[in-house]
């Protein structure tokens, strides 16, 4: 009788802890779905506005599907030197990257593993980088780039857009060392392994989804950084630096294509780079 | 080779190209913040921008919007990490999803949010279609400045709460899984061990992560110039005015000077508060 | 094969041939403008153009970091006559060219403006554009009685406004007043000379006073969103407004895209008379071009009357030079020319001249009304007092910059007073 009681109680029991079970992954999956909808719903809405005819994106009341208009984005595409653009802004993302990861790696790996002199100095230096506004700093950097004949090339422009994603770069690898155990590296060590190779034998594989995100940061600030690059170039001016300039003297929708056309590329980068961005999981999540 | 040389080795290559890239450009510009057009010492341009209309609007503004943005970004992203880490599957695309932002500039992003805001916009559609409204309805004007705050705070929110996400995702893969185990044995729930385990294993992730956020919030500006107009003066589009349109580089400089200090104080704020002592890290 | 890829990769993948003249321009910078500047009008020039238009920020920084760095790449800068003063130690002088160009000279009051108050020619006339009303045909029911919309005076707007308020239960007047809207022009060259007859000497007078007092009374019915608005031809397509001041250029795809709802109409006039003020976009050559020669041909040809015609299709901007207009112009064109010309010829007509002598202070002394306009307007604060305190930042821009009166202010010895 007890017996049969104490079934019950657990069964019950076991049944409760499923009911919590399955409130909990019901409220799980539901706010990850809004999530993903609060994201994608206005991204959604910036194509429907990109793919209507002007009487429609100024009309009233707004359509919540798209009218598959294609006349404003054709403009751009026939726009003198759109592809052009298109081209020196992804040249300049790429050497971004290279530049900004060759440079705050191993950075980040001094502010990780080893204690000197100058250690906050340097972190704060590295911050203040992005403490100060870029619209000013420009006219220097230019008179500088005219100078050195840096001037109006793509690696010249790079070079500053670097010096913007380098705090990010480096900042994202030290905080990815610190949380790579020393002792992997000690054991590497033990091994027969110097310090290099233990770095590229223990460490790399484990920071190496990190590092593509500090990339994409860099591949980001690049792509979207308007005022350097419309400063410093004039032949080789940038995607950002070619519409953007113009987009908010035009009509609202010229707006909305030239925004559409100025955030594809971007994520679409994302969308390839994702793979590389979290494949590696299994091994960091040791 | 010195042991005691090689961090000064890693960390000569950016010292040098920030040298060259920013250290330079940027004392020509603080320098120009301490002085008069012919070269003399002057607190005169700080006197032109205190005592402009503008100022302390956008000093609050810009205060404001970062105390109300940054905080809610932290916990959203916190909380996406978490379940970013015990989703099985659709990680990868759900992640990607997340992360979209990122590429979004904030021009864009403010053009976006002003197609959904706006008096002829998708909201105010959607509220017409189910019968709230009679038709468009003015409500992000300056005599709504609340609404307008709101406004910049949701967009702000929507846009650049993936460089947290990012940060915060990277750290959280790398807290080694033995430390959950652990605190599963002792009978720590899933809160416990967020407070216990989780979060303190963050603090340098936390940290960057809060540092970089704060610092790209105190320039927010094209999604306010777009979403607010003139009636939501935030002290990056005042440096950009004095630069560009009143033309006098040197108050512009002194307005960049109070972000830049602006910027100190929090950084070390940060710095002091989610300290990482070096024999508590993992 | 390696540095043949590379090094014009990191050269920059273009590099502009020699005898390329680079047109940098901060008009005709809307996508679809720029778009027709290359299409339709450089397209017949003898010689290579590269037409670069920019923002005003990167335009001046670009400018003055090359005469800084003593190395110009720069062929034409096309800009407006009062952006022109604030990179005027970087401009060649150009009396040569104005000689050159008889269509323009022959225009004595806008060449004169192009020596910037100095001795020699810095900037060649190349368009000109005024500011005008604009309305949605749906608003004329709602005008007062008896009240003529080509001959309006401002009490009259205010009761329109007010009308239209009462009727559609939105405020459906606007103005340009956003971040890059143009109503600093509309206080300048409108409402301060229509009221006050002044701009600078009467600042604080007793009409200004009052003016201020009728425009925060005004505002009660002007559409909320006006200080988020840059352009006026967008919340006009929208019909967020329905009545709007603004720039020709800033209304005119409102007119293109339907040219059948809406009329354009001249400013209204107030007791001083009916003010207007032109807009004028001139080219200049940066000192130190590397083919001047060139540059100086490309101004001939923008000089041009067909030129100039085409010009005018292209960005809505009306030749320099006298010329008769074809037929077969765009809408916006048709509509706005002639409010225009209305404006001009009315019998109250005040013709505002535009700031000359300013030099760097030009951006300042227009921020000194936005500011004013900000604070009464928009933050209801002490007419008197505001007035009083932006009167002697005005004083000590026209101290500094050493400017001498322009019309409608009366001509002054030296610099220009504010009483």
């Amino acid at each position: 009788m007890s017996n049969l009681n104490q079934d019950v109680s657990l069964e019950q029991e076991i049944q409760a802890a499923d009911n919590k079970n399955k409130v909990w992954k019901w409220l799980f999956i539901s706010s990850a779905a809004f999530m993903i909808s609060w994201i994608l719903f206005p991204i959604y809405l910036l194509i429907v506005s990109a793919l209507s005819s002007a009487e429609v994106v100024n009309g009233w009341p707004k359509a919540f599907v798209p009218e598959f208009d294609m006349e404003t984005l054709q403009f751009f595409m026939n726009y003198y030197g759109v592809l052009g653009a298109l081209k020196n802004s992804l040249i300049a993302a790429v050497f971004t990257m290279v530049i900004s990861i060759g440079l705050g790696t191993p950075a980040g790996y001094a502010l990780a593993r080893f204690e000197f002199r100058g250690k906050e100095t340097f972190r704060m230096m590295i911050l203040l980088t992005r403490a100060f506004p870029m619209p000013l700093l420009a006219l220097p950097l230019a008179v500088i780039f005219i100078n050195v004949g840096l001037d109006d090339t793509l690696f010249g422009l790079s070079l500053v857009h670097a010096a913007l994603a380098l705090p990010f770069a480096v900042l994202i690898t030290s905080s990815l060392f610190l949380g790579i155990p020393v002792e992997l590296e000690e054991a590497a060590w033990v091994l027969g392994c110097n310090r290099w190779q233990a770095f590229m034998k223990v460490v790399m594989p484990l920071a190496l989804p990190g590092l593509t995100a500090s990339a994409v940061f860099a591949f980001v600030i690049s792509w979207n950084e308007v005022f350097a690059a419309a400063v410093l170039t004039i032949n080789n001016q940038t995607l950002t630096a070619f519409l953007v300039q113009s987009l908010s003297s035009s009509p609202a929708e010229v707006k909305f294509a030239g925004g559409l056309i100025l955030i594809m590329p971007a994520i679409l980068f994302l969308f390839v780079v994702r793979k590389y961005l979290f494949s590696m999981w299994g091994i960091a999540n040791r | 080779m010195n042991i005691k040389s090689y961090p000064y080795i890693l960390i000569a290559p950016s010292i040098l190209f920030l040298l060259a890239f920013f250290v330079y450009p940027f004392i020509e510009v603080f320098s120009q913040a301490f002085t008069t057009s012919n070269g003399e010492i002057t607190l005169k341009n700080f006197d032109t921008i205190f005592n402009d209309f503008n100022f302390l609007p956008s000093l609050k503004n810009t205060l404001l919007l970062a105390l109300v943005v940054v905080p809610v970004q932290l916990c959203m992203a916190i909380g996406m990490s978490l379940m970013i880490s015990k989703m099985k599957k659709g990680r990868d695309t759900v992640l990607y999803i997340w992360t979209i932002p990122l590429g979004i500039s904030d021009l864009a992003a403010g053009i976006i949010w002003l197609a959904l805001l706006d008096q002829n916009g998708f909201l105010n559609s959607f509220l017409f279609s189910v019968g709230i409204i009679d038709g468009p309805e003015s409500w992000l004007n300056y005599n709504n400045p609340v609404a307008i705050f709101a406004a910049i705070v949701f967009a702000e929110i929507w846009r650049a709460t993936a460089i947290l996400l990012v940060i915060l995702v990277s750290g959280i893969g790398l807290i080694p899984k033995e430390y959950y185990e652990a605190a599963e044995i002792f009978g720590a729930n899933a809160w416990v061990r967020l407070w216990k385990v989780t979060l303190p294993l963050l603090r340098p992730s936390l940290q960057t992560a809060l540092i970089l956020r704060t610092l790209l919030a105190f320039e927010v500006f094209a999604v306010v110039m777009i979403l607010g107009g003139t009636n939501m003066p935030v002290l990056m589009g005042e440096a950009f005015n004095w630069a560009f349109s009143y033309r006098d580089a040197g108050a512009a400089a002194a307005y960049a000077v109070v972000i830049l200090g602006l910027s100190v104080a929090f950084t070390l704020f940060y710095l002091k508060v989610l300290h990482v002592p070096k024999e508590a890290q993992i | 094969m390696i540095k043949k890829i590379i090094l014009p990769i990191l050269l920059g993948s273009s590099i502009a041939s020699a005898s390329e003249v680079v047109f940098y321009s901060t008009q005709a910078n809307p996508l679809k403008e720029a778009d027709a500047m290359r299409n339709d009008v450089l397209i017949n020039f003898d010689g290579e153009v590269k037409f670069l238009p920019q923002e005003a920020g990167p335009f001046f920084s670009r400018i003055e970091a090359e005469s800084r760095a003593g190395s110009v790449t720069l062929g034409v800068l096309g800009a407006l006559h009062g952006q022109f003063p604030q990179i005027q130690d970087s401009l060649d002088s150009i009396d040569d060219v104005l000689g050159s160009v008889p269509e323009i000279k022959s225009n004595k009051t806008m060449s004169e403006l192009g020596k910037l108050g100095s001795q020699n020619q810095k900037y060649i006339p190349w368009m000109q554009a005024t500011y005008i009303m604009a309305a949605n045909k749906k608003a004329l029911p709602y005008l007062p009685a008896g009240a003529d919309v080509n001959a309006l005076t401002y009490d009259e707007l205010a009761v329109w406004a007010a009308n239209l308020k009462e009727a559609t239960g939105d405020a459906k007047l606007g103005f340009p007043a956003g971040e890059k809207g143009l109503m600093h022009r509309f206080l300048q060259g409108y409402l301060y000379p229509s009221f006050t007859h002044s701009v600078v000497t009467d600042f604080r007078g007793d009409d200004a006073k009052a003016m201020w007092a009728w425009f925060r009374d005004l505002w009660q019915d002007v559409n909320p969103r006006s200080t988020a608005y840059s352009l006026m031809q967008e919340p006009l397509l929208t019909e967020e407004v329905w009545v709007a001041f603004d720039h020709t250029a800033r209304l005119k795809d409102a007119f293109d895209q339907r040219p059948d709802d809406f009329i354009a109409f001249p400013a209204p006039s107030a007791k001083a008379g009916r003010g207007f003020m032109p807009v004028i976009a001139g080219l200049a050559i940066p000192a130190g071009t590397p083919d001047r020669a060139a540059s100086v041909e490309l101004i001939k040809y923008l000089s041009q009357p067909e030129v100039q015609v085409k010009t005018l299709k292209a960005t809505g901007f009306y030749p320099i030079a006298n010329v008769e207009l074809p037929a077969d112009l765009p809408a916006n064109v048709r509509i706005a020319g002639k409010a225009i010309s209305m404006q001009a010829n009315a019998a109250d007509a005040l013709p505002s001249m535009l700031p000359v002598g300013l030099g760097d202070m030009s951006g300042q002394f227009s921020k000194a009304y936005k500011d004013t306009f900000q604070q009464i307007v928009l933050r209801n604060a002490d007419i008197d007092q505001i007035l009083d305190r932006q009167a002697m930042v005005l004083k000590t821009i026209m101290v500094s910059a050493n400017a001498p009166c322009w019309a409608p202010d009366k001509p002054s010895d030296g610099v220009c007073p504010v009483n």
